[in-house]
């Protein structure tokens, strides 16, 4: 616990550091009163730090993207991602956006290079809305378990960025599965464990080089066994069902009021200024629609519970995850507009999840504006998410679904991209979206297919065939195995 | 409720069995058929009395029931190694789990077949993945092929998880099919497992050092026990660390003839366990061995077959730094037997071992020797070739007809035999699905439905 408590304010200081330095450069005034104005121009500022509207992005990302080059990915079998297959497709990137998608006549446009993908496939760049890459990194030791702030059921003011260790070689072994996008997520030990951010996956030295820029912050919060369990062994509540929906909803009162307090002071701007509270502004951002709630929900009556209760309080909730049972629910789900985000192969690890069933997205996905999505939860399974939604396609095939592969690709893309609130931006190969796009050795819905290539933004992020293009984090470098080929495969990706 | 629908399915799985089909003369005709260790195309596979009768490429004989597999692959039933199926229902529910036993009065004593559930619901699932035989092994640090504790359920921090015995020795394994019935054992006490590695040396104290001095101790203990029983039972020999019972259980281990399951990961630790085992005369199988890659020819040459999941390939602990996706591939080049295993302990996750197959290949391994590493090797490893986990005269009559192939996730396992009696195609995750097909929105709730 000492040991844990000392990082964190170690963590604090560094981060107090970089917000100075950004201050001198940056475009707010260099006193550290000048707060940028928020309506009432005549009242004075708060002290810097004390208005959350003041600097709403106080960790804000670097990313620049790799260096790209302007392409035009000719002759493979391209999944859009948005429902369509185009046999021997042209997809056109240019400056790392998607300027064209389509068949053979596609015209290339100067100066484009051309890249052959015949008798390849071509699908938007993965994305795995549930991962713990960097804040339960490899090696799972303990020093560098960061991923659960377990220490009271309500600890919606931790942000898991500030726990993401960028060197986790987990972030280049996903790259290398097709992984171009994911949200990182605190653990569900707690109701509200935190604040997730979603990263572009690419190698870097800071989180906030990964951070995806204007990408919505989501707010973990878990049902069921975990928190009952945790809090329940201390003696404490939450230690049943029961109190896990008296802690839901104790929480939201303080944050209704809090904002109601916030709301009022700006618009009248009288009195004292109310004291910024890190747990309820996140909360109030769920409140306002501008943080998105992932919910770890694992039964359907829990998920029921939790949609009465996002409505008693005037807020969404974007997706279930973990959510086993959602094909109990599956019309109700797509009524609401909430995403579930399954595994396909996971069961019986624990009572909530003995109602598993592999058809679970077939059946999620088959309602009219649905959302169904495939997600990891781990290290491993990141790598493979497109066998995961075959496995997947596979088990609702059986029981005589009629379901093309082109529609469960986006599975893995489109949909994941609308359960983080980025759709506008990515998961398809759609014009002007990032050009995140994957060439495979072969079918993605095959065991033995490959990630050719991996472009995030347009620029080239892995390649199968290019050491170059297979990065190494700090961690990897001169460890057992360093530079040793493995039955004739020289170390990249692992 | 849940208690009443578990009961239910297995009711269910059971009804649907066809145990009369084991005297059947039956024919399955027309496919690629995946023998184990070769490939006949539009072959012919006779059974009869729950055994193989033939293979080959002729013509069905006169009065068999003909199975058409036309444009299918017939393989063996596959073989999980490492495995928990029928051991463990529900991981989290202690008391649902006899894989795991804390006494270190009953360690390598411990004998998992006397709490085999035939009715487990993760059977028949596991079966739909094509599985039909298993090696149940005791929980040990370690099982499961590594990984992340996943969805926080292990919260502790312990990474690659296990159950952290408090003996040297786990218990014994035993090797199981996963037909329908009652009695699922085929034979008890096949091995016996022991950690190493950093699981090893927790239990001697914290080092490495510390195990190896205390096993070779133990098997010295061993040794005297086997030398003096009648000293022993009138309490004439001097006081030994273990049990009667465990001193009984590891004669056979310090013979040499029941083979240790070694769980070890680190490149340097299996170079320790080789020598070990020269030194010993204990016959070992390594079990993990992420870093086996790096001293492959060692184990070659030490003719020590391992366990391995090949998608372990990250460093979940510092003891798998050098983990990769090729080690499945460079194992198999230098001559190592490999099986295998399937995902999480091999329970509710066995059906992913075919997946784990195909992915050896997609970094790679010969196609042949991945089919060969869920079908023969495990009954090669475990001293039972020829009884099953191949298509050949003789062979208990575990087939399996595919879609296409089996280490695809498109491909599904059509239909099963296990001994003989074709096995219902469902399980109660079937019956879930079933009920909620169509919503489950109806004027009667689902609870109506079958």
């Amino acid at each position: 616990m000492r040991l844990h408590r000392l990082r964190g304010a170690s963590l604090a200081a560094l981060a107090c550091a970089a917000l100075t330095a950004c201050a001198t450069t940056g475009s707010n005034g260099p006193d550290g009163d000048a707060a940028a104005s928020s309506d009432n121009g005549d009242r004075a500022a708060l002290a810097r730090g004390l208005d959350a509207a003041a600097n709403p992005d106080p960790f804000p990302s670097t990313y620049r993207g790799l260096p790209r080059q302007n392409m035009a990915i000719v002759g493979g079998t391209v999944f859009t991602g948005a429902g369509q297959r185009i046999d021997n497709g042209v997809v056109i990137v240019t400056d790392g956006r998607v300027a064209a998608v389509g068949d053979a006549s596609t015209p290339v446009p100067a100066g484009h290079q051309v890249v052959d993908a015949r008798g390849r496939f071509v699908t938007p760049g993965i994305i795995d809305v549930h991962s713990h890459l960097g804040v339960y990194p490899s090696p799972g030791v303990q020093g560098m378990s960061d991923g659960n702030e377990a220490t009271s059921p309500n600890t919606a003011q931790v942000w898991a960025e500030h726990s993401l260790w960028p060197q986790d070689p987990g972030f280049n072994a996903a790259r290398a599965g097709g992984v171009t996008t994911l949200q990182i997520l605190p653990g569900s030990a707690n109701l509200f464990g935190g604040r997730g951010v979603t990263v572009r996956n690419v190698p870097s030295v800071t989180m906030q080089g990964m951070k995806m820029p204007g990408a919505p912050y989501g707010l973990k919060m878990a049902c069921g066994e975990n928190p009952s369990r945790v809090y329940g062994g201390r003696n404490q509540s939450p230690a049943t069902g029961m109190g896990n929906m008296a802690g839901y909803r104790a929480a939201f009162i303080a944050a209704r009021e809090y904002k109601a307090k916030w709301d009022k002071w700006r618009e009248d701007g009288e009195g004292s200024p109310p004291t910024r509270n890190l747990q309820n502004e996140t909360l109030a951002g769920v409140l306002d629609g501008s943080i998105l709630v992932q919910n770890h929900c694992y039964r359907a009556d829990e998920m029921a519970q939790m949609i009465d209760l996002s409505k008693e309080f005037g807020f969404r909730i974007t997706a279930f995850h973990h959510a086993i049972e959602a094909y109990k629910l599956a019309p109700t789900l797509a009524r609401e507009g909430i995403c579930a985000d399954m595994w396909t192969g996971w069961w019986g690890f624990k009572m909530e999840a003995l109602d598993a069933v592999e058809a679970n997205a077939a059946l999620v996905d088959a309602p009219p504006n649905s959302c169904a999505v495939i997600h990891s939860d781990d290290a491993e399974l990141t790598q493979r998410l497109n066998q995961e939604a075959a496995a997947a396609l596979a088990a609702g095939r059986r029981m005589g679904m009629d379901i093309p592969e082109e529609r469960a690709i986006s599975w893995i893309t489109l949909n994941p991209a609308r359960s983080l609130g980025i759709a506008d931006q990515t998961g398809s190969l759609e014009a002007g979206k990032r050009a995140d796009v994957v060439i495979w050795s072969a079918n993605p819905f095959s065991v033995y297919a490959r990630a050719d290539q991996v472009f995030v933004d347009g620029g080239l992020a892995f390649d199968r065939m290019n050491p170059a293009y297979q990065p190494l984090s700090d961690f990897e470098l001169g460890q057992p195995g360093f530079g040793v080929a493995a039955a004739n495969v020289p170390q990249g990706a692992r | 409720m849940r208690l009443k629908s578990l009961i239910l399915g297995a009711a269910c799985a059971l009804a649907f069995s066809a145990p009369a089909m084991a005297q059947q003369l039956t024919a399955i005709t027309g496919g690629r058929v995946l023998t184990g260790t070769s490939v006949i195309e539009n072959g012919t596979v006779v059974i009869r009395d729950g055994r193989v009768v033939s293979v080959g490429t002729g013509a069905a004989p006169s009065g068999a029931t003909v199975i058409d597999a036309r444009g299918k692959v017939v393989s063996p039933g596959l073989v999980a190694v490492d495995s928990g199926l029928g051991g463990s229902e529900i991981s989290s529910v202690g008391g649902s789990d006899d894989l795991r036993n804390g006494a270190n009065t009953i360690s390598a004593s411990f004998d998992v077949s006397y709490g085999l559930d035939p009715w487990s619901i993760t059977l028949p699932v596991a079966r739909l993945g094509g599985i039909t035989r298993a090696v149940v092994v005791p929980n040990h640090p370690g099982g499961g092929g590594g990984g992340h504790a996943h969805d926080d359920s292990d919260f502790a921090g312990v990474g690659h998880g296990g159950f952290q015995s408090p003996s040297l020795f786990a218990g014994q394994a035993a090797v199981i099919h996963l037909a329908a019935g009652t009695d699922i054992l085929v034979k008890p006490r096949v091995a016996m497992v022991a950690p190493f590695g950093e699981a090893g040396a927790g239990v001697a104290g914290g080092a490495r050092g510390a195990q190896f001095v205390q096993f070779k101790e133990t098997l010295a203990e061993v040794r005297l026990y086997a030398r003096n029983k009648a000293a022993y039972d009138r309490a004439g020999l001097r006081d030994l660390s273990l049990s009667r019972a465990d001193l009984e259980a590891l004669i056979p281990v310090a013979n040499g003839q029941m083979p240790l399951i070694v769980t070890v990961r680190r490149a340097a630790d299996i170079l320790q366990v080789l020598r070990l085992a020269r030194e010993e005369g204990v016959k070992i199988i390594l079990d993990g061995a992420e870093e086996g890659w790096l001293v492959a020819d060692q184990i070659a040459a030490a003719d020590v077959p391992v366990l391995l999941n090949p998608i372990s390939n990250l460093p979940g602990s510092l003891e798998t730094r050098a983990a990769r996706m090729q080690n499945a591939a460079a194992l198999d080049a230098a001559g190592v037997t490999i099986a295998i295993k399937g995902n999480e302990g091999s329970i509710h996750r066995a059906r992913e071992t075919r997946y784990n197959a195909g992915n050896a290949v997609s970094h790679g391994l010969p196609y042949e020797a991945a089919i060969e590493a869920i079908t023969v090797n495990p009954a090669r490893i475990f001293g039972m070739a020829g009884q099953f986990g191949e298509l050949r005269p003789g062979a208990a009559a575990d087939v399996v007809v595919w879609s296409g192939d089996p280490l695809e996730p498109l491909t599904i396992a059509e239909r099963i035999w296990v001994n003989g009696q074709e096995q219902a195609p469902t399980s109660r995750q079937f019956l879930l699905r079933d009920r909620y097909a169509q919503g489950g929105e109806g004027a009667m709730p689902p609870a109506y439905g079958r």
